[in-house]
């Protein structure tokens, strides 16, 4: 970090000058953020009385804690499936992309064979086609391919945006590898699948980890591939799930709704909070590049 | 600095040649093959396939064949398709200017000397970072007609008098979905900007300092030029996220009421898989493809613009 003091001149403002100009935006700022997460937690600690009637109690505080929202969903609903399934896929998809997306980003950046430049230019353009204009043709194909309703109709085609992420970002992360090391052991007689996973691979596990924890976020919220490919209740994912099979006819429960936002949520957040520096290098990696 | 890099690496890719040039080319085939494979026949190939349905009259369980341009003349008649446009471009462009303004000021808040700025920073990101259809529930549910804690507040401030009907309105509805859109956009282009923030040299705000530039001044004459770059590329990726939005809209209102938060992305789902008809769908679909292509120009030519800014040849 050689840029680390940017604030440098910070200490000409006084401090209530501060107080107005940058904790108090900064204050708001966070509360809107974060009220919404704060909503969902409350809502699924509330018994169903205190969820409807804010007269008597407070809306902002929980008097009486139940966990009647959570068992609902644990052991009337599909939700523990849901829940299986994403990780399996999470974890498969995001496996089976870090996999291609290492070997090809080693072959772009270190083989740099014949027409490498161009390939790498086009993986940045693969990385721009949103999932929106692909899933109507993918539906034909995944029912023509009898994977329709399947875990693998999801595994096969998550990677379809997790391969030019990872291994965009890949790129950049082999080319900070200094190419002597790799010199020095050819001179030594390794040969290419020798140094790809004897001497680039450990000295990459940090860039490995930054594509793999953000890969498996972007399966673990995808949505509109899940909700096309799937239709029987018991192989959704959790947003598919959440959305289409919680809400019976016009009576929301919103209770049952939001425990399953937030137990949704935390798989993502625990591990994201675990690597929070590997995911900002990958959020900013991918668009300084 | 780049260019020397590349000096190097051309030297030692040289020095290497000997050893390597037999098999450089068949072992970057094997390597490439997995991601290649994967990529045609997943990415390249549905996306020919979806121009091509585009142009025929193709239903789910039916065959379908080619009908020319007939999808997308019906298209141009369609009044709920024009309006859907309407609604798309409305939704990017106001979302995405305010996100660009609030991210940026974010951003710049975030660059002060603050405590606790790790985590300040990791705090930021989790709206970026929780499953968008789940926080979008919970904006459903902020935003209830009878419930909302919102409107509760409101009420109870003196502010308003009747609970907001924020779903049921059109105008309300959409700009309760651009709100929550927003809500999820800022963390990306705040943390990305901010990263942007840290490579710039204090040097630089000292010497303007120096030469007696006001906060504006150092602002719009040194941040914003050396910020410009990354910020073309963080707004490209926010325009195309915007511009092809499907979860928040699906999850909270469907496109009701009365089509009025119907976008391109959930127009093209109804009419291809919930009514069926795949041609019509994917012609919505490639309707979206001239507005993404001039999204990836412009950041194209944004990216241009590192060159001469890093000292290298235009």
């Amino acid at each position: 970090m050689a840029a680390a003091q940017p604030e440098g001149m910070d200490y000409l403002s006084s401090l209530p000058r501060r107080l107005v100009t940058v904790y108090l935006p900064l204050a708001i700022m966070l509360f809107v953020l974060l009220f919404p997460f704060y909503w969902m937690a409350t809502t699924t600690f509330k018994p169903d009385a205190e969820l409807y009637d804010y007269a008597k109690y407070n809306p902002f505080w929980v008097a009486h804690p139940t966990l009647e929202h959570i068992k609902k969903l644990l052991f009337e609903t599909s939700y523990p499936d849901w829940m299986l399934n994403t990780m399996v896929i999470s974890v498969s998809s995001t496996a089976l992309s870090l996999f291609c997306s290492v070997s090809a980003a080693y072959a772009i950046e270190r083989l740099r064979y014949r027409g490498s430049h161009y390939v790498g230019l086009a993986i940045f353009l693969a990385y721009l086609v949103p999932p929106s204009i692909l899933f109507i043709p993918l539906a034909t194909m995944v029912f023509q391919l009898g994977m329709f309703d399947s875990d693998w109709a999801l595994i096969l085609t998550y990677p379809t945006f997790l391969v030019p992420f990872c291994t965009w970002l890949l790129m950049g992360y082999f080319r900070t590898i200094p190419y002597e090391l790799e010199e020095c052991a050819l001179i030594d007689g390794a040969s290419r699948l020798q140094i790809l996973l004897k001497i680039t691979l450990p000295l990459a596990v940090p860039g490995l980890i930054s594509a793999g924890i953000f890969a498996f976020t972007l399966s673990w919220n995808e949505f509109i591939y899940a909700l096309t490919f799937i239709s029987s209740s018991e192989n959704k994912t959790i947003p598919v799930g959440a959305i289409t099979e919680l809400v019976e006819g016009d009576v929301y429960h919103w209770g049952s709704l939001m425990a399953a936002a937030l137990l949704g949520s935390l798989p993502v957040v625990i591990l994201y909070s675990f690597f929070v520096e590997h995911y900002v290098s990958s959020l900013t990696g991918a668009v300084k590049e | 600095m780049a260019v020397q890099m590349q000096a190097a690496l051309g030297a030692s890719a040289k020095r290497g040649r000997l050893r390597l040039d037999d098999s450089r080319g068949v072992l970057g085939f094997v390597f490439m093959l997995p991601a290649a494979v994967l990529l045609l026949l997943f990415l390249t190939y549905p996306l020919g396939l979806g121009l091509w349905l585009g142009v025929t009259n193709r239903s789910i369980g039916g065959t379908g064949h080619f009908v020319g341009f007939a999808n997308f003349r019906s298209l141009l008649d369609d009044s709920v398709f024009r309006l859907v446009v309407f609604n798309t471009l409305f939704y990017t462009v106001v979302a995405s200017a305010v996100k660009f303004g609030l991210g940026l000021y974010l951003a710049l808040l975030l660059n002060h000397r603050l405590p606790f700025k790790a985590i300040l920073r990791a705090v930021v990101l989790l709206p970026f970072v929780v499953p968008t259809v789940l926080s979008a529930i919970a904006f459903w549910w902020l935003y209830d007609s009878q419930f909302s804690i919102i409107s509760w507040v409101l009420v109870k401030l003196g502010l308003i008098h009747r609970y907001i009907d924020f779903l049921g309105e059109p105008w309300n509805a959409r700009w309760s979905l651009i709100a929550a859109n927003i809500w999820r956009g800022i963390p990306f282009v705040a943390i990305t900007l901010l990263a942007g923030l840290q490579t710039i040299p204090p040097s630089l705000y000292e010497a303007a300092t120096l030469d007696g530039a006001s906060r504006w001044q150092n602002f719009r004459y040194v941040t914003f030029p050396m910020l410009t770059p990354i910020i073309a590329v963080v707004m490209t990726f926010s325009v195309l996220m915007t511009f092809t939005d499907f979860q928040l809209v699906y999850a909270i209102t469907k496109g009701g009421p009365v089509n009025a938060t119907h976008l391109m992305a959930t127009l093209s789902f109804q009419r291809a898989i919930t009514g069926g008809q795949l041609g019509e769908g994917a012609a919505i679909a490639d309707a979206m493809i001239p507005f993404l292509l001039a999204a990836i120009l412009f950041s194209y030519f944004g990216l241009q613009r590192r060159k001469w800014q890093a000292g290298g040849r235009d």
